[in-house]
């Protein structure tokens, strides 16, 4: 699957098919999408897989241009749209094709979908949004973090003390009330993010729960990427400090 | 007085596009054409591609460090030319003016499907620039435009020439062959986009009046600046 994208030429790829996967973490601000990504990589590694992370707004091209416009609040809702689509196109194409291509695992902690659900909330339509990440390489698996919106509440809070303003989507005037306009932002991307799921092939993971369990549920649907199967370390004695998770040979699970 | 909106994109205003390779004579006539219509009384907008500020100090730097691909390229153009559009070319078309563009999508269909990129996927993410009221396109051979670039000494610029595509490592050639590749495709646009096709080649003053007589007829019962203020 990696190699193709979802239906734009992308001029100067190279033509052959990359050795490397591609693995996409998504979830809303409080959903463990970090905490996973990090314990994900973690593990890959120790698998003896060269991982590359990358997230949104991050490349050297344009960052300086959405914090200012950010800053500003000046930008109308189509520019900005495609001032983040230039930002993603410049990582995918100096970051994850290489990384690609030198056969290392790319873990992105977002990807085009948040991009997509971000402008639709902000006016864009959803074929205009679908088309315009046309360009962007089809993952080889998508494991969306799904929280309940008061989870993310207090996630949010124990983190940062206070409700991130875009995040609430303050931006887009649904309430004057931060924690209202959170509770309705969150509503509105969720109902993108469904429609996603089917059409984008979104693996959902309940991540109501704790770290360790969302953690192994991913690593489920993970490990089948590389041809090995995935058994569950044996549950810890009540009492005992926690295991470290690893995938152990099946052989010597079962024995 | 009533104000019948424009039939391509529903708004008071008029839209007219000047449209062709650099060195057409294109930014002269419009210049021109919108001197005559501001002494007959419209109110004029008057706007030129690449003059917005948000992101030109980027495409400058990506440009200079060789940072940009074919699609970084289009998306920041299309980012320059949205900001520009939702800021300076919407405004007065709602409020009943002549905008006059010099350059506008079309340059970037052209531009990027020169490049490479996918023509459909360029017209998606332009598909919030509304269809013009008139697209005049002025043709005229490289061999002119070339002629004209290298006698005005204006320095050739390395994006402009196309040297990012690797056509060839001389200058003038690069610029012969990619300025060519502008052209063949804004002849085929031309004719299903429906552009009035322009003789290039002819006289200033040749041209300006025929570009004058072409748009007198859309310009019959349209309100002048000070039926306007009086309509408030």
């Amino acid at each position: 699957m990696t190699g193709r994208t979802y239906g734009t030429r992308l001029p100067g790829m190279p033509k052959e098919t990359p050795s490397g996967k591609l693995i996409v973490v998504e979830g809303a601000d409080g959903s463990g999408r970090t905490t996973e990504v990090a314990l994900l990589r973690e593990w890959l590694e120790v698998e003896g897989h060269a991982v590359v992370d990358t997230g949104l707004r991050r490349s050297d091209l344009v960052s300086g241009e959405i914090d200012q416009a950010k800053q500003g609040h000046t930008l109308a809702a189509t520019t900005m749209a495609l001032l983040y689509a230039a930002d993603f196109a410049d990582q995918l194409e100096n970051k994850i094709v290489p990384a690609l291509a030198a056969g290392s695992t790319v873990l992105a902690d977002r990807y085009i979908y948040t991009l997509m659900a971000r402008a639709i909330a902000r006016g864009a339509s959803r074929e205009y949004a679908r088309k315009l990440y046309g360009f962007a390489l089809r993952p080889d698996l998508v494991v969306f973090l799904d929280a309940r919106p008061e989870i993310l509440l207090h996630r949010s809070i124990g983190k940062y003390g206070s409700l991130d303003y875009w995040e609430s989507g303050m931006d887009l005037c649904l309430s004057r009330d931060l924690f209202e306009s959170f509770f309705l932002y969150q509503a509105l991307l969720s109902q993108e993010f469904a429609w996603m799921e089917k059409e984008y092939g979104f693996h959902f993971v309940d991540a109501n729960r704790a770290p360790e369990a969302v953690h192994l549920e991913v690593q489920r649907l993970v490990a089948p990427l590389y041809g090995t199967r995935f058994v569950e370390p044996r549950r810890p004695p009540r009492g005992s400090a926690p295991r470290s998770v690893s995938r152990v040979p099946r052989r010597a699970a079962s024995a | 007085m009533p104000k019948t909106p424009s039939p391509n994109h529903g708004f008071p205003g008029r839209l007219f596009v000047f449209e062709g390779l650099d060195g057409s004579g294109k930014s002269t006539q419009a210049a021109l054409l919108g001197k005559w219509l501001q002494s007959n009384g419209y109110r004029v907008f008057f706007t030129e591609w690449n003059s917005s500020e948000l992101v030109s100090s980027t495409i400058r730097r990506g440009k200079k460090k060789g940072l940009l691909t074919p699609t970084t390229f289009s998306l920041l153009h299309a980012v320059d030319f949205a900001d520009r559009f939702e800021r300076k070319i919407l405004p007065p078309l709602r409020a009943g003016y002549l905008v006059v563009c010099d350059r506008y999508a079309y340059t970037a269909f052209v531009r990027d499907a020169a490049r490479g990129c996918d023509p459909a996927w360029v017209r998606t993410i332009y598909s919030f620039a509304p269809r013009p009221d008139r697209v005049f396109y002025f043709q005229v051979p490289v061999q002119i435009t070339l002629k004209r670039k290298l006698s005005s000494r204006l320095k050739m610029n390395y994006y402009e020439a196309g040297m990012d595509l690797g056509l060839s490592d001389d200058l003038v050639e690069s610029y012969e062959r990619f300025q060519g590749r502008l052209k063949r495709e804004y002849d085929r646009i031309s004719e299903t986009d429906g552009f009035r096709v322009v003789d290039a080649t002819r006289s200033v003053e040749t041209i300006q009046s025929e570009l004058r007589a072409d748009l007198k007829p859309m310009l019959v019962n349209f309100p002048t600046g000070e039926a306007l203020m009086h309509d408030g």
